[in-house]
């Protein structure tokens, strides 16, 4: 690989981001209003609204609990202002974010008011605004990268061009020592022994089948005659997928030929190690971009077929198509085209490498498409209904 | 020019690449894992993105893609056809 560093933010807890963000992050659907208007007040802040946070319980509450805290640990964020409708779960949250060591205050609303809140809130992001406007960056190995992965609107041209453009990629920085991840568990549905096939050992093997087992048993049990229109989605279909097995088999080009599978996440967890990590979770795009950026990881690569326009607050959005079609009339939303890979134009090697040298632009502080186009989208994933 | 493409020289059906294929243009299909060519004829306008059959199947014949299982038959389909959601279904679901 031609890429050995990029220029990147080292934390507190030295993990490295490739953005600065400084969020306002509400606990609750009822805290807002009082967030937006903060990051309304100080420039250069920002809100990620989202529509949770009442009477969840059990695994679906600690979800969320553990996406937020995730979002605000996120290296591709500098600080964080959370505020809650009450003290005692803003503080929950902000315990876990300062775990990581960077500068995080918590506020909560009752017995003050939006008014007196968002004033004191405001304070604080000021400061942590201009504290965060003066981080550099500096030269960081590339083995302390994280990336993600995730496909949308996916048609045929996703499985022999752009899901496969991302699997050369995973490759080459599965070989240098880099932490990656995919997922969407359903969307393996036809080709999940050819990921139990790349799992690092029978152990792994079993975590893996039995997550992949969980998610047929929540199809079986909501499904109605079947899952057309849904998965695949409409726009799969107008796209030329036709089963459900088909889009499987174009999903998992995108972990490549080499990378092995060296363990399981829950949704929103972690990785421990470095390597290619498999994380249960929804085949959504917003909802597993979220979750990937509440893990930890700081770029995302997306190949899309007829064009998901999906981005994220916090975490860099590449993406990549090989319909030309889409490349000609939805142009403004790709970072990547590779479609002069279906006319045997350019090599698998060379439409990796051309994500590649993406993904570093990207990592050095150029703006993906989604990001320069506003897209902000924020998903958390509900487990069940609110108490 | 490549019109469409297929991943393992045993597939089924091949994806078209190009827009505007018309019934009767002959299409020049690329097998990707083994960087060589085919030709055949299409009998049907086929959008981009969209399947072509490359042999004749019988209701209930598997469907090979990557030179993997993708779903059976439901209504026969000749060689050079639209193959989609009309003639193809899942076995999963």
């Amino acid at each position: 690989m031609r890429q050995t560093t990029f220029q990147g933010y080292r934390r507190e807890n030295n993990r490295v981001g490739v953005r600065n963000h400084v969020i306002v992050l509400p606990v609750d659907d009822i805290s807002n209003a009082a967030a937006e208007a903060v990051a309304n007040n100080i420039k250069g802040t920002l809100a990620i609204p989202h529509p949770y946070g009442r009477l969840q319980f059990g695994a679906d509450l600690e979800l969320h609990f553990r996406t937020l805290i995730g979002t605000g640990s996120s290296p591709n964020v500098a600080a964080v202002v959370v505020i809650g409708i009450e003290e005692g779960w803003a503080k929950k949250v902000v315990d876990g974010i300062a775990t990581t060591g960077k500068p995080v205050q918590g506020f909560g609303i009752e017995l003050h008011g939006d008014h007196e809140t968002i004033r004191r809130a405001s304070a604080a992001a000021r400061e942590l605004v201009q504290w965060a406007s003066e981080r550099q960056r500096s030269e960081c190995a590339l083995n302390e990268l994280w990336v993600s992965c995730k496909c949308g609107e996916s048609d045929t041209t996703s499985g022999c061009g752009s899901n496969p453009t991302v699997g050369d990629a995973f490759d080459k920085l599965y070989a240098a020592g880099c932490t990656l991840v995919f997922g969407e568990t359903t969307e393996l549905t036809g080709g999940e022994m050819i990921v139990a096939g790349r799992c690092r050992d029978e152990n792994v093997r079993r975590d893996f089948m039995r997550v992949f087992d969980q998610y047929q048993d929540v199809i079986q049990r909501h499904k109605t005659t079947d899952l057309s229109d849904s998965q695949p989605t409409k726009g799969n279909i107008a796209g030329g997928l036709t089963t459900i097995e088909e889009k499987a088999l174009g999903n998992i080009q995108k972990i490549g030929k080499k990378c092995v599978v060296d363990g399981v996440l829950d949704k929103a967890e972690m990785p421990r190690h470095p390597g290619l990590w498999f994380m249960d979770s929804s085949s959504a795009a917003a909802e597993m971009v979220t979750l990937c950026a509440a893990a930890g990881f700081v770029v995302h690569f997306f190949p899309t077929g007829q064009g998901n326009v999906i981005g994220n607050p916090i975490l860099p959005v590449i993406k990549i198509c090989a319909n030309p079609r889409t490349v000609r009339t939805m142009g403004e939303h790709i970072d990547v085209d590779t479609s002069g890979l279906l006319q045997r134009e350019i090599t698998m090697s060379e439409a990796g490498d051309k994500l590649l040298d993406m993904m570093s632009r990207t990592a050095n502080g150029r703006l993906t498409a989604a990001e320069a186009l506003g897209h902000r989208e924020f998903v958390l994933t509900r487990l069940y209904e609110s108490a | 020019m490549i019109h469409c493409v297929l991943h393992d020289p045993n597939d089924s059906v091949a994806v078209v690449v190009v827009e505007g294929i018309k019934a009767g243009a002959t299409l020049t299909g690329l097998i990707l894992d083994e960087d060589r060519t085919i030709t055949l004829e299409s009998r049907q306008d086929i959008p981009i993105g969209h399947k072509v059959a490359l042999k004749d199947m019988a209701v209930g014949d598997t469907v090979i893609k990557y030179g993997v299982d993708i779903g059976k038959v439901v209504a026969p389909i000749k060689k050079g056809e639209h193959a989609h959601v009309h003639n193809i279904k899942t076995k999963r679901w």
